[in-house]
């Protein structure tokens, strides 16, 4: 029997329990005008809430106005935080009402529902073509399972900076929500909810984001090795 | 009629993520799974993507506020604080 290990759906990742007390914690010393506290918050979300401000707005300015603005409703609406969702996930929310208020401001329109088809996620020389008559559509090139390829590799100094490159040349949502997905743990609801996709459209941008890393990663190994 | 789906390597590698998020019907589940437990390659590249998606978060590691607007920020926390009642 083939060993089912490999296979198998991965658990979604919702925020963990361990992390939610760690949450509750840190909104306590907020509430008693802890600096260090909301330092911490301020450098666990800023960068992300910043790539989120940036889909919204013109300028890299604006969408640090708007991360600003956020967390000045933050500290002034902290009172009336009843703890019903997560505490990202109600910064988020005001996040992305300061962001889209703002956006209709500058009268920019965001046409956050419509997602774009792109080139397939492995180029078409990979594989045989459809056809031929034994192998039609199925690889041609080897594929490594990177089972050799150690963990440290992978994320080392420069690997990151490829991978960074590949991300920063991605559509900015495509980007986002790989990031809020993959890199931050968010699950697919939090996603779909922050930037309004149905989740089928969310899966195409992780998909799309999640090859082009994948492609760039290969890359990388392929150069490196030997 | 059980065999209604079947992916060849092109199509599978596009429906990886629609796998791993739950996205497929229970016959396309199947039909991904034997097809993986019998090509190398496409098992490959799922152990590819699960490796993408275990060291993304080493990605964010190095992304960080730009100083001047973390300093803004905290000078905000500070007028708050000041002027808040208490």
């Amino acid at each position: 029997m083939e060993s089912p290990r490999v296979i198998g759906p991965l658990q979604s990742n919702r925020l963990s329990s361990r992390a939610r007390s760690d949450e509750r914690k840190l909104l306590q010393r907020l509430q008693n005008g802890d600096e260090q506290a909301f330092a911490e918050l301020v450098d666990r979300y800023g960068a992300v809430m910043l790539r989120v401000a940036g889909l919204y707005v013109q300028s890299g300015a604006v969408a640090e106005d708007v991360v600003q603005e956020t967390w000045m409703r933050v500290l002034t609406s902290l009172d009336r935080f009843e703890g019903r969702s997560s505490l990202r996930t109600w910064i988020f929310a005001i996040l992305g009402n300061c962001a889209r208020r703002r956006a209709r401001r500058e009268g920019r329109c965001v046409p956050l529902a419509a997602v774009d088809g792109d080139g397939p996620s492995v180029p078409a020389g990979r594989f045989f073509s459809r056809t031929h008559p034994r192998w039609a559509r199925m690889w041609a090139t080897p594929v490594d399972d990177w089972e050799t390829v150690s963990d440290e590799r992978l994320v080392a100094g420069e690997t990151r900076e490829r991978l960074r490159e590949a991300l920063d040349a991605l559509p900015a949502r495509c980007a986002l929500v790989f990031v809020l997905r993959d890199a931050e743990g968010w699950s697919g609801d939090e996603v779909c909810e922050l930037l309004g996709l149905t989740a089928a459209n969310q899966r195409v941008l992780l998909h799309r984001a999640r090859s082009r890393v994948r492609a760039a990663m290969e890359q990388y190994v392929e150069e490196t090795s030997g | 009629m059980t065999d209604t789906v079947a992916y060849t390597c092109q199509e599978l590698v596009e429906v990886v993520t629609d796998y791993l998020e739950g996205g497929l019907s229970q016959p396309e589940r199947l039909a991904f799974e034997r097809h993986v437990g019998i090509c190398p390659p496409c098992r490959g590249y799922l152990a590819q993507l699960r490796r993408v998606v275990r060291s993304a978060a080493a990605l964010q590691e190095d992304e960080e506020l730009p100083p001047s607007l973390r300093e803004g920020l905290l000078r905000s926390f500070r007028d708050w604080k000041a002027e808040r009642p208490s």
